[in-house]
């Protein structure tokens, strides 16, 4: 008993430490990466490569002067960070991130590698993901200021329309996994498709699922505010849109929040679409980590590439396109794994 | 332990539903009526229905309530002038007389379990398969049949919202 507790204390203290940290550092990867791709040198002034930047910018920020606006409501105002950021990291602990370890023979018995695997894993997921809209909307309200009620209005219209056709975008890995356990998602992608002998490729769910795939992460990328569909703060129109009243360590928050929300949402299409932890030779968080940072590459490649919607496009893509094609790929696996062999 | 829990919980989700009524801005009632949700949320774990507690979460804490606030945010709602200030004796009446039959039907319904005494559940109980399996068999047409109602109020509210727009 004493032990399971410890073990699962060391394992929560390990992945927040390691989704804070890599929350600093994708930061760095998205300054790095842009410039490349717009042939600048981006941040190389702290340290090598200027690898120290985000401790800088984390630094600056906890000494930056705390502005209060005299309008605002007090209580909300102060509440929404946290609202923001709290669901962001919570989701996590229900994402497997690797298999069964005994640390190199370290411990006497192998330790699985999450925090948690409950029977209705994925829909915790979602739950906790659709309470973070809150903090965006509650910041917007109480800042008492147009262009944050602005922001905090489209945020909500937006993540209300789009986790619709992300949940039934899912529904189909559901259909063939036959559980809601990401652990089990997770196992129901072993082993490879041969032919002939010959293996072609791994099990993974994106193979039989590419546009339940292609639909999660149109939604993924609006769910987390990322352009193409950053529209709820669009600087060209809403100054910062919801976190425009926000000052130092409070709009570090905010930040934090949008960072860990599409960590969450590329570890959760790791584990749906990309087979999670499985892989050859390497061990298995590597394989998660390299996956995961994959789709966070991806990402920042789009920001980098496409233009940003106009709002009455945001919404009729997502309920005239991303709906009815979730819908038409359910109906196609059901067809399908009723027809054929299952997977 | 369990009790402690429950104990817990219900005070929180009690005391949220008062400040839900009392509270003179609709954006704080919103508030406290999401932790309402979010403490039976809690109860519904207790219960083991972990199903029930999700859907819970996603639909009334996550969907239901952020809609809720959209609707008072762009209304733009201040301070209500003074909800105190000349309390309508009728709607008292019919206040305190519906809250009374609420009682009594909730104290008996309680009352005659409590005296047949609770089975404890089955092993899968509440899992989402059990939800699943019953939805689709006993209880199939009661769920069909709700859909459609749901369908006819929501083309009906659009109905009616289009009439006002033209």
């Amino acid at each position: 008993m004493l032990e399971t507790l410890i073990i699962t204390l060391v394992k929560i203290a390990v992945v927040f430490g390691a989704l804070l940290l890599t929350v600093a550092y994708m930061t760095w990867v998205e300054r790095k990466v842009i410039a490349d791709i717009q042939v600048r040198l981006g941040p190389n002034r702290v340290g090598p490569y200027g690898l120290l930047q985000p401790i800088a910018d984390g630094l600056k920020l906890m000494f930056k002067e705390d502005l209060i606006p005299g309008q605002v409501d007090r209580v909300i105002y102060l509440l929404a960070p946290s609202l923001s950021i709290i669901p962001a990291f919570i989701a996590f602990a229900v994402i497997p991130f690797g298999d069964t370890t005994t640390l190199f023979g370290l411990l006497s018995r192998p330790v699985p590698l999450h925090i948690a695997d409950i029977n209705v894993g994925i829909l915790f997921v979602f739950g906790v993901a659709s309470l973070g809209v809150y903090g965006i909307v509650l910041a917007g309200w109480s800042s008492n200021n147009k262009y944050s009620l602005l922001g905090g209005l489209r945020s909500s219209a937006q993540l209300i329309s789009y986790e619709l056709s992300m949940g039934l975008s899912v529904v189909g890995v559901l259909m063939l996994a036959g559980s809601l356990s990401l652990v089990e998602i997770v196992k129901a992608q072993e082993g490879v498709y041969s032919f002939r002998g010959i293996p072609l490729m791994p099990r993974w769910f994106i193979f039989i699922q590419p546009l339940g795939f292609c639909i999660y992460f149109c939604c993924a990328l609006a769910e987390t505010n990322r352009a193409p569909f950053d529209l709820p703060e669009a600087e060209t129109e809403l100054v910062a849109g919801f976190h425009t009243e926000y000052s130092s360590m409070k709009f570090a928050m905010f930040f934090m929040a949008e960072y860990a929300n599409m960590i969450t949402v590329a570890a959760l299409a790791t584990t749906l679409f990309l087979g999670g932890w499985l892989g050859p030779i390497a061990p298995s968080p590597v394989w998660f980590v390299g996956k995961v940072f994959f789709l966070l590459f991806l990402f920042i490649w789009l920001r980098a590439t496409l233009p940003r919607f106009r709002y009455d496009q945001l919404m009729h893509f997502g309920w005239k396109w991303l709906l009815p094609l979730a819908l038409l790929n359910i109906a196609a696996t059901a067809i399908g794994s009723m027809l054929g062999p299952r997977g | 332990m369990e009790l402690a829990f429950f104990l817990g919980l219900a005070l929180v989700a009690a005391a949220a539903g008062v400040l839900v009524v009392v509270q003179r801005h609709a954006v704080y009632s919103a508030l406290y009526l999401i932790i309402t949700m979010g403490a039976l949320a809690g109860i519904y774990i207790l219960l083991e229905a972990h199903f029930v507690w999700v859907i819970q979460v996603i639909v009334y804490a996550g969907a239901i309530m952020v809609l809720f606030l959209f609707v008072i945010m762009l209304l733009d709602i201040r301070r209500e002038e003074d909800p105190w200030a000349a309390p309508d004796r009728g709607r008292i009446l019919v206040a305190v007389l519906l809250s009374v039959v609420l009682l009594v039907e909730l104290g008996v319904a309680v009352g005659t379990r409590l005296v047949a005494g609770v089975p404890p559940p089955p092993g899968n109980f509440g899992t989402t398969e059990t939800v699943g399996r019953l939805l689709f068999t006993d209880f199939l047409y009661p769920f069909e049949i709700t859909s459609i109602i749901l369908l006819v109020a929501m083309v009906g509210a659009m109905v009616l919202a289009k009439k006002r727009l033209t």
